[in-house]
């Protein structure tokens, strides 16, 4: 065997930039390249939004609507981010958004008041959620299927609960809460939820065991088998967490849109997998970031923003999203070689 | 055999994948009508070279002449064309059609260019499985209701629906019963007797003695000795080729104890159908026992059991008197086992993971606060224990991936004296290690040991097992069938005790 001669070459490139000298070395392995990259790809959407629509892109109304939105999704892709750096996957996102949000805005929930729909939403996600980690970490069903069978329950629950009708919120207190008087320094609390939940999901993610495992499990399922992690465990807790994300979302959705709806969240489940993906998560787990997901979300909604704004139509939308997505996936795949 | 041109002269192939030379410099030549053995333990190249004849694998250099010229298998159609067909060992059967979809997969016999003849596939693949003694199995069966044995035997009929010259069998024998096996060997006998050469992989030297006219060894990526005569060459030569070293190395000094503790772990009865046989073990602290056996004697299946990553279903493991629970890796975690597995990349490592996440990732929990990882108390534990160890480079931030596999096992070993376990188990510590990092890997086990842990040993180099261990346990087919002080027994005794399994009288 002649491999004497591979270990110094491999880290003698990856130990430098640690410790590097020049503070912008320091800090571009920190942040990594796509962190960069993702970023530079907001800004130039940014100055693209400047440059068509200067008078109404920029305008403090619109960035605050822009990242009203980016919360609902983005609260649902930091629990999908989870999920998929454990290797697997959560179909049942936009579903389990739109059963929390009718359940809780029926007239019986309704009658609790904030505390009710809050609480409802929330009860609806994680219930949602236990059901997906029972069946995947306990009774050994494949993400994928788990997941989908609950999109299409929840889907169907939500139907039958509305009956098809949108659901008004009468609270005057949760539709205080989506109104500009409840903005605190202008930022709406919409996105304020979203920041908080962002923030603990980084820490969740990258400080704490929890984190630690969730990514051993993505990495090597075996290996975290072997070495004495209770991998059913840990895969039960990450379908809970992406259900209470899920339950978060649908209460921001019903202060957002003042409604409960069983077509809300539709495809949620695609924007969030696409976010995550192109914010750098490995679709195969063992890798992923929580800031690359938000940058995955925030990139998403701007792009629906300026195309909006310049009226073209969802459909050259969903074209432009698509092309990201493989673009995205494109540069990772050439990052990956070069490790 | 001598007058006819070989018709196979594969010359010098070599082969690399990151970080292994698979193959290097092999040389192996076919005569047609002949059955071609190919021997060797796991690792030593056997898979990646007939890989290679299958054009699954492209050589990085080496030359194959088939019938006096040269080619190139640029991929398994081509070797295909030209008359070789494989046998995986893993079959290659696609399990939701049909026996004859299967034996014409690829080649359908069409009529109008597109239109598959079922009813043609069906009657030729009728008359192959009546050619191969199977004639009850019906060709429009699905491929995943038939047993093990029965789709190897569909796997041959397809290797014959080719115009085959050259049929590669790896491990054919592996699944099969004994009377199964004997209708393998009539098959053999058909077609070398039509001129057909076969190269045939098994781990039963046995079988090779029956139907082998030659035998080749490779070891380490290198053909150690090539067309030595399959019936005649004394056993005890073909293993020492096979597991024997070229390099004699340098094993630490085993203390005298006088009177060792009582014992850590107890293994009482333990078993697995199928796999192994009731076994008995105990393991005092400061003692390394060791496991000899070949491939598929059952070393590690009892390995991963005493670890509860498979459950038993007999007997019980007990650490310092405890019961563990069966089947449970958390409960012998807990109690103190660990182990260093066989597959270091597949069942230990987190590749895309640093040295340090490697190493604390089995003791989490001491640098938890309420979850709260303690980041810089976990980085300098890990630095501790891989400084302990000597693992290089002595930078725990590093990809555990650019590590040599000495040092990667150095990382899995640091897990473990991290977690503080009294019980190591450590299957085939060295494969894949540099011949010049063994020594020290050697040192590394045998001070854990001093320094009182208990270390059950895997290896299949026997004189690994000698010179590390105090006391070795030789297995054969599950079965204990010797134990003894290491210093009581020898390279060629141990190997007639695996090779022939005569208990000891």
């Amino acid at each position: 065997m002649t491999q004497h001669a591979s270990p110094p070459r491999d880290d003698t490139p990856k130990m430098s930039p640690m410790e590097g000298p020049s503070p912008w070395r320091a800090l571009t392995a920190r942040a990594d390249v796509r962190t960069l990259s993702l970023l530079g790809v907001l800004a130039a959407l940014i100055i693209i939004g400047g440059i068509t629509k200067p008078d109404q892109f920029l305008d403090t109304r619109n960035l605050q609507l822009v990242l009203t939105q980016a919360s609902v999704i983005g609260v649902v892709t930091v629990g999908m981010t989870f999920v998929i750096v454990s290797g697997g996957i959560d179909l049942s996102v936009g579903a389990i958004v739109a059963l929390a949000s009718v359940w809780a805005t029926t007239v019986a929930t309704q009658e609790f008041g904030f505390l009710g729909i809050l609480f409802t939403s929330v009860i609806v996600g994680v219930g949602c959620g236990l059901v997906n980690g029972m069946l995947i970490a306990y009774g050994a069903m494949v993400p994928f299927i788990a997941t989908l069978a609950m999109l299409a329950s929840a889907r169907g629950l939500a139907l039958q609960i509305t009956d098809g009708s949108t659901q008004v919120v009468t609270v005057q207190s949760v539709l205080d809460l989506g109104g500009r008087d409840s903005y605190i320094l202008g930022i709406p609390p919409l996105v304020m939820v979203f920041a908080v939940v962002t923030v603990i999901g980084w820490l969740l993610l990258n400080r704490t065991t929890f984190g630690r495992r969730t990514v051993a499990v993505g990495g090597n399922a075996e290996a975290a088998r072997l070495a004495g992690i209770d991998v059913r465990r840990q895969r039960l807790y990450l379908y809970l967490l992406s259900g209470l994300c899920c339950g978060i979302a649908a209460f921001l959705l019903v202060v957002l849109s003042g409604s409960g709806q069983n077509t809300n969240g539709n495809l949620y489940e695609l924007d969030a997998i696409a976010a995550a993906i192109i914010g750098g998560t490995l679709l195969s787990g063992g890798r992923g970031t929580i800031v690359g997901s938000v940058l995955g979300v925030l990139i998403f909604t701007t792009i629906t923003n300026i195309f909006a704004l310049n009226n073209l139509q969802s459909d050259v939308q969903q074209i432009a999203k698509g092309a990201i997505i493989v673009a995205a996936v494109l540069v990772q795949r050439r990052t990956a070689h070069t490790t | 055999m001598a007058s006819e041109p070989p018709l196979l002269t594969m010359s010098g192939i070599t082969k690399s994948f990151p970080g292994v030379r698979a193959l290097d410099g092999v040389d192996l030549d076919v005569q047609p009508g002949e059955v071609h053995c190919l021997l060797g333990q796991n690792g030593a190249g056997k898979s990646t070279l007939i890989k290679v004849l299958a054009g699954a694998h492209q050589p990085d250099s080496g030359t194959i002449n088939w019938r006096g010229a040269p080619v190139t298998l640029r991929s398994p159609i081509a070797a295909m064309r030209l008359g070789i067909a494989t046998i995986y060992q893993e079959l290659d059967l696609v399990e939701g059609l049909s026996v004859a979809e299967n034996v014409y997969l690829g080649h359908e016999p069409t009529a109008a260019g597109f239109v598959v003849r079922r009813k043609g596939a069906r009657a030729s693949t009728a008359a192959l499985l009546k050619r191969l003694g199977h004639p009850e199995i019906d060709p429009a069966r699905l491929v995943g209701d038939l047993s093990a044995a029965h789709q190897q035997i569909v796997s041959m009929a397809r290797a014959l629906s080719h115009d085959v010259r050259l049929i590669v069998m790896d491990e054919p024998s592996a699944a099969l019963d004994p009377d199964e096996v004997d209708n393998l060997f009539r098959i053999v006998g058909d077609l070398t007797a039509d001129g057909v050469a076969v190269i045939y992989i098994s781990h039963r030297l046995e079988e090779i003695r029956r139907i082998g006219d030659r035998v080749t060894v490779l070891k380490d990526g290198r053909a150690v000795a090539g067309g030595l005569p399959a019936k005649s060459t004394p056993t005890r030569e073909v293993v020492a080729l096979m597991t024997g070293r070229n390099v004699e190395y340098v094993f630490p000094e085993r203390p005298v104890h006088d009177a060792l503790p009582d014992p850590v772990l107890e293994v009482k009865g333990l078993a697995r159908e199928g796999e192994f046989a009731p076994l008995d073990l105990t393991l005092r602290p400061g003692e390394i026992v060791g496991l000899a056996g070949l491939v598929g004697s059952g070393r590690s299946e009892i390995l991963e059991t005493i670890y509860g990553a498979r459950k038993p279903t007999a007997g019980q493991v007990l650490v310092e008197g405890r019961r563990l629970k069966p089947g449970s890796v958390r409960d012998a975690v807990r109690a103190g086992l660990g182990l260093a597995p066989e597959e270091r990349k597949a069942q230990a490592l987190l590749m895309l993971e640093s040295v340090t996440r490697n190493v604390s990732v089995s003791s989490m929990s001491r640098f938890s606060y309420g979850g709260w990882l303690d980041r810089s108390g976990e980085r300098e534990a890990a630095l501790k224990a891989t400084r302990e160890l000597s693992l290089r480079p002595d930078n725990p931030s590093v990809p555990v991936r650019t590590l040599s596999g000495g040092n990667q096992q150095k990382a899995v070993l640091a897990r473990w004296l991290l977690r503080g376990c009294r019980v190591l188990l450590l299957d085939e510590p060295t494969r894949g290690v540099d011949v010049g990092a063994r020594a020290e890997l050697y040192a590394v086990i045998r001070r854990l040991a001093d320094e009182g842990l208990a270390v059950l040993l895997v290896s299949s180099e026997v004189p690994e097992v000698l010179g590390l261990a105090d006391r070795v346990l030789v297995l054969r087919e599950g079965q204990v069938v010797h134990t003894a002080p290491a210093q009581e027994l020898d390279e060629p005794r141990v190997l007639d005790l695996v090779m022939e399994g005569t208990p000891a009288s």
